[in-house]
């Protein structure tokens, strides 16, 4: 079985994004850069399946400039075993995405797909189902659990009453929560084999997809400040002040 | 034209989250319809007609949308796409789930999770954490938007609108429903309730959740948590509030033993009183506190249970 793992490059989830003086989106510039937290769980999940005999081949794939052929690298240091970058300067929206990944799909015929459920920067939450509407495959979403066997994949995701499970029929795409797996890291030996695996570029404008925008960005804000509170000395003063100055309880 | 609001539900009951949405649909200035798919679903149509705003009800009470997979809804939505030029759902699992879908094979975008209405074509949303608030404007005819319903106000009643029946049933077999665990609580839902009292890793494990319960029931609260309290194993998922959790906004927030990530502000700070109590003078969550107590939790819960 081949598994496909679109991931992407993103701001580092630890730096805080800070807006542009002109407002017109986040200032990237300088900033640190990383793979996408869920992105990095799917890839783990792809190679535990290969690990455990169930995948034959792990293929990760990005679109977007040159500097995400980083986060292709290190996937392939983490044990992907080839690398697909759809190269593009263009800040495309997730329907092209979506498109863009379905051409993949149409080329590389992977019986799974499994992607982050969303991406730390746009926090969209959408690419992996518009893929699977695109490629008309069941989706299994926000899983913390998969289990490959007989031609299906049974998913567990994480919905807001508890857990659901579902059971989708081969080929399927699957998107990753946090509580599916650990990522490990990738080990210097390792990151050195991966300079050698094979990294295809293909121009994202070769693939026969309208990328012309749908979406607008008007202008991109600060969210309200939160004004100061105090420090209140104990339990008695804290409930004093809930009671007659916020009036909550 | 007209909006389509797909309403969210557990075959039981509508969620709150479905008359917020209607608000923000309201905001359109189209006339709006309900779409609510289920299993015996009769009941909650009658209310869903009673909530203003809500030009007619279409349901759609079949076995097939018992558990409202992703690939089932989209069929039904798209069945009844022609007539409407906004199709509008809440940003919770369920809506996140199929909207994509749907969007994809009407072949438009998606603009995701909304918290203000600027006109029919222009919304806010959160991105980054909610570190900026974007202005995106919609270039495509059809308009597929999740609502992140805490940014929206309930709706009041009115006098019952109609109320049809869909009678277009999925065939679709790409997934099946195999099982639920649904979490059992007493409480308020997380997303519904005035007040939130949510624990972090400083409380160090399950058992000691316990003594968030005497304040919750006091207050009426519902309990949440950090990302850290569930990836330990402390409590289950669906109560961690975050970026990738469920975003709250009630009238009294209350975190006890979380430090304060981006991830985990991004869920809880457009909370109107933001209660801390960390050990840590310096955690961050005192720069969104409006009232922050710096004690250990272990001293300071068994106090605040007894003095209110
Ligand atoms: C992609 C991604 C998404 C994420 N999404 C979310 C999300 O949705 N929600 C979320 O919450 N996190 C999320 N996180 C995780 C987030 O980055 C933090 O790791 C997490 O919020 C930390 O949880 P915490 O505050 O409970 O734990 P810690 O950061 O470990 O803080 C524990 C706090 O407890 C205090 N404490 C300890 N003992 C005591 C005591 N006895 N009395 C008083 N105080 C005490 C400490 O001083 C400390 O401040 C996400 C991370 C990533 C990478």
């Amino acid at each position: 079985m081949k598994v496909l793992v679109p991931i992407k490059r993103v701001i580092d989830y630890n730096v805080k994004a800070r807006v542009k003086s002109d407002n017109s989106d986040v200032d990237l510039a300088n900033v640190k850069m990383a793979m996408n937290p869920f992105c990095e769980i799917a890839i783990e999940e792809a190679i535990r399946l290969k690990e455990a005999g169930t995948a034959t081949e792990v293929v990760a794939v990005t679109i977007g400039a040159k500097t995400s052929q980083e986060q292709l690298r290190t996937a392939l240091a983490l044990g992907a075993d080839k690398a697909i970058h759809i190269e593009t300067d263009e800040k495309l929206e997730s329907l092209h995405i979506a498109k863009l990944l379905a051409k993949i799909v149409e080329q590389e015929a992977p019986e799974l797909v499994i992607l982050g459920k969303q991406s730390i920067d746009s926090d969209n939450n959408q690419t992996g189902q518009m893929l699977a509407a695109l490629t008309n495959r069941g989706q299994g979403t926000f899983a913390s659990k998969v289990v490959v066997a007989d031609g299906k994949v049974n998913v567990t995701r994480e919905v807001d009453g508890g857990l659901q499970t579902v059971a989708l029929s081969l080929p399927a795409i699957v998107t990753t929560d946090l509580r599916l797996n650990e990522p490990r890291y990738a080990s210097l030996p390792n990151i050195m084999k991966a300079k050698r695996k094979p990294l295809d570029v293909i121009a994202a404008d070769t693939l026969g997809v309208d990328l012309t925008p749908r979406v607008q960005l008007v202008s991109v804000e600060e969210p309200a400040k939160r004004s100061g509170g105090i420090i209140v000395e104990d339990v008695a003063q804290l409930v004093e002040k809930l009671k007659t100055e916020a009036k909550v309880i | 034209m007209k909006t389509l609001v797909i309403a969210e539900h557990d075959n039981g009951a509508l969620k709150p989250e479905t008359s917020k949405t209607i608000n923000a649909a309201v905001k359109l200035g189209l006339d709006v319809d309900v779409l609510v798919a289920g299993l015996n679903i009769g009941a909650m149509s009658e209310k869903l007609a009673s909530i203003a705003g809500v030009n007619a009800v279409l349901t759609a009470d079949n076995a097939v949308y018992e558990h409202q997979l992703a690939e089932s809804m989209t069929d039904l939505v798209l069945s009844l796409a022609d007539n409407y030029s906004h199709i509008v759902a809440s940003a919770t699992t369920t809506g996140k789930n199929f909207m994509p879908r749907v969007a994809a094979l009407l072949d438009v975008a998606q603009i995701s999770e909304i918290i203000a209405v600027i006109d029919a074509d222009t919304f806010k949303r959160p991105i980054y954490a909610g570190n900026a608030i974007a202005t995106v404007k919609s270039l495509d005819s059809k308009k597929v938007i999740t609502v992140r319903a805490s940014s929206f106000d309930l709706q009041g009643d009115q006098a019952q609108a109609p109320v049809t029946t869909v009678e277009m049933v999925s065939a679709s077999q790409l997934s099946r429903f195999v099982s639920v665990e649904q979490t059992e609580s007493e409480r308020p839902e997380l997303t519904a309730a005035d007040v939130v009292i949510s624990g972090g890793r400083g409380m160090q494990n399950g058992e000691n959740f316990a003594l968030l319960n005497g304040i919750a029931d006091k207050l009426g609260a519902a309990i949440g948590a950090s990302r850290a309290a569930v990836d330990a194993g402390f409590v289950p998922n669906d109560m961690q509030v975050g970026q990738t959790g469920k975003i709250v906004a009630p009238n009294l927030y209350i975190a006890v033993g979380i430090s304060g990530a981006i991830q985990h502000l991004a869920g809880m700070k457009d909370s109107k009183v933001i209660v801390a109590i960390n050990k840590d003078p310096d955690a961050p969550i005192f720069q969104v506190a409006d009232y922050g107590l710096v004690a250990d939790l272990f001293d300071v819960l068994p106090q605040l249970e007894s003095a209110l």
